[in-house]
């Protein structure tokens, strides 16, 4: 980090709101803009996204003005293995089954704890909880999704 | 006696043996979820609310109240007895009510809580009794441009009471509005901000929203500071407050909740601001204030007479105009929504079933927080003791199926991951993520009164101040800008936020 940045939590939403401002305008301007009392649908996103190009650059200058808190450590494991876990949960849904994206879910996210251990109490859990999502959502509240999917010949 | 004919209709409805249930069914499961650390009401709601999906109207709104109260109560609980706060309302339950625990008092504690709650509970469902009807009367009379700028003065007020900086407030209100108006536009039939991604073009479910922000991005961030929870009593004995502690509960109880009952009503307010102010209040005016923060009890009377309060007043711009004060309130119109109700004036000339059925399932879930929650401390005590290590994966079980079943489809899966992340370089970056919710749910419908404002007048801007109306409202948010970003108010707010 530059030392001439003096409040990182600053530049950095400063670039998110900018970035993002910026390319709301961008692409609304292949939208209409609309005449006279006729609003079109390019009109309000373009403003919102002006506005928020404003707030990020002035959340960048004042990174450069006031000093603010540092951003920390960043847990990139934690984050990286939460939202993997989750988003190979929603691939298997559907060709392999509830039981098994279930499972999947729990023990590449329970990866992400460095207390975790896999002992009888983790795997008694886990054998409730799939018990528990087959007969609540499945059998129960009937969600669209096999217990066992095609992957397994069902 | 029109109040009483509104009340008399709504336990006729709400006295149904299955909305009863369902009402015993949310407060119960709001419970148990809200007692889990690290879950606060939006995350609890956000999560159980497709549970609902498959119940009429009315008893998906009771049992969503019902969760609501219930979340609300057992954040408290895990403030009291493990000093970690579930959420924002109950931090400063926290201060007095652990150390009245780590004092041996833990059950006077959670009996003061809920006692505090039940008295604020009631004396707020009067008062949507009585103040929804005429709210709604002038709400009728809102044009469009006046419902606009009702939702700027909701919006510059959320900026106004949120904790961090103001800066950061606006950025997440703009980006919320942005989030908002993905999908196809009604007018137009273009699909904006889709990305070519057929998925968008219904736009972005907020329970994806609020699922990815506040449910996966909690659990990151809280598996980044994993602690070892320490309980301070596994045992919980002697619930019944003293005489002396009946006697010393009274006055902050009534002041908690006037304080909560004026505050939740404004647009931004609700539980947190209620419940910090009410601490700073009794902490000035009590004659016990050396007390304060070793285990007083009004520490703990005041603040969760008020955040109860708050939480429920909080419900009369929700249903009078359809304006969500909070990210919870912006859930329940969410669900309304889904239900097939547009919140608003109209829903209490419509259906004033389901109108005063709710108000009245507000009062019994108090009821039932007060008798249900006490006898069963033992119970949640044993919830708050698993590890978080072992909680966690089952939430994001829960999380996943819950956003699958909305639609269907993976795509909504894959998006609260994609919200998990940006909900963790939030709370890194102190982004607030609260105010981002509300203008998230504003944004469609500011959207389609300014059109409509504007259609109206054939594109002349100026019936926003012409219109007496919309031009006070614009006038108070002007004011109420101008005020918080005056110096020495600056301080004020911020010494307020610290207490």
């Amino acid at each position: 980090m530059s030392p001439a940045i003096r409040s990182p939590r600053d530049f950095w939403a400063g670039l998110l709101y900018s970035g993002v401002g910026a390319t709301a305008i961008f692409i609304a301007s292949d939208y209409s803009w609309g005449r006279g009392g006729r609003m079109g649908p390019g009109y309000f996103p373009t403003v919102l996204g002006a506005l928020l190009l404003l707030v990020g650059i002035a959340a960048l200058v004042r990174s450069f003005l006031v000093r603010g808190e540092p951003i920390g450590p960043i847990a990139w494991k934690g984050a990286l293995l939460v939202t993997g876990a989750t988003v190979l949960f929603g691939a298997l849904l559907r060709p392999a089954g509830l039981v098994p994206a279930v499972v999947v879910l729990i023990l590449v996210s329970a990866s992400a704890s460095v207390k975790f251990r896999f002992d009888w109490r983790a795997i008694a859990l886990m054998i409730g909880l799939v018990v528990f999502c087959a007969l609540v959502f499945v059998k129960g509240l009937g969600l669209p999704v096999p217990l066992l999917g095609p992957w397994f010949g069902a | 006696m029109e109040l009483l004919s509104h009340l008399a209709l709504g336990f006729s409805t709400a006295f149904s043996a299955l909305n009863l249930f369902y009402c015993l069914l949310g407060v119960f499961l709001g419970t148990a979820i809200g007692v889990l650390p690290g879950l606060g009401p939006v995350a609890t709601i956000a999560m159980l609310l497709p549970v609902t999906f498959g119940l009429e109207p009315v008893s998906a709104l009771i049992m969503l109240a019902g969760i609501f109260y219930g979340a609300q109560y057992g954040g408290s609980t895990t403030a009291i007895l493990v000093n970690l706060p579930g959420e924002s309302s109950s931090v400063v339950t926290a201060l007095d009510g652990y150390q009245m625990a780590r004092n041996g008092r833990a059950g006077v504690a959670l009996a003061t809580a809920a006692i505090g709650s039940f008295f604020a509970g009631t004396v707020c469902t009067f008062l949507i009794a009585l103040a929804a009807p005429p709210l709604s009367e002038v709400a009728l009379k809102f044009g469009p441009a006046d419902y606009f700028s009702l939702m700027v003065l909701g919006l510059v007020a959320s900026i106004v009471l949120a904790s961090g900086s103001l800066l950061h407030a606006i950025g997440m209100i703009l980006f919320g509005l942005l989030l908002g108006i993905i999908g196809t536009d009604v007018n137009s039939g273009v699909a904006r901000f889709s990305f070519g991604l057929p998925e968008l073009s219904d736009g972005i479910n907020f329970v994806v929203v609020a699922m990815g922000v506040f449910g996966l991005g909690e659990i990151i961030a809280n598996l980044q500071s994993e602690s070892t929870r320490s309980l301070v009593a596994t045992k919980i004995e002697g619930l019944m407050p003293s005489r002396e502690d009946f006697r010393r509960m009274v006055a902050p109880v009534l002041r908690g909740t006037a304080l909560g009952s004026f505050l939740g009503i404004l647009p931004g307010g609700g539980a947190m601001l209620s419940s910090f102010a009410a601490y700073s209040l009794e902490k000035k005016v009590s004659r016990h204030s050396a007390e304060f923060g070793k285990g007083a009890i009004e520490g703990v009377a005041a603040p969760e007479a008020a955040n109860n309060a708050g939480a429920q007043a909080s419900f009369i711009p929700m249903l009078t105009l359809g304006i969500p004060s909070n990210p919870v309130m912006a859930l329940m119109i969410g669900a309304l929504i889904l239900h097939g109700i547009q919140p608003g004036p109209g829903v209490m000339e419509e259906q004033p079933a389901l109108f005063w059925g709710l108000v009245v399932s507000m009062w019994i879930g108090n009821l039932f927080l007060l008798v249900l929650n006490l006898p069963l401390i033992g119970l949640w005590v044993r919830m708050i003791s698993v590890p978080y290590h072992l909680l966690f994966p089952a939430i994001l079980v829960f999380c996943g199926i819950g956003v699958f079943s909305l639609m269907n489809t993976p795509f909504d899966v894959y998006l609260m991951a994609l919200f998990g992340v940006l909900g963790y370089a939030f709370r890194k970056l102190g982004c607030e993520p609260a105010p981002m919710m509300l203008g998230f749910i504003l944004g469609p419908m500011m959207e389609e009164y300014l059109r409509r404002a504007l259609l109206i007048t054939k594109g002349d801007a100026t019936v926003f101040i012409t219109r007496p109306i919309s031009a006070t409202l614009l006038a108070v948010s002007a004011v109420a800008l101008v005020i918080v970003l005056l110096p020495a108010l600056k301080e004020k707010r911020e010494e307020v936020f610290k207490d």
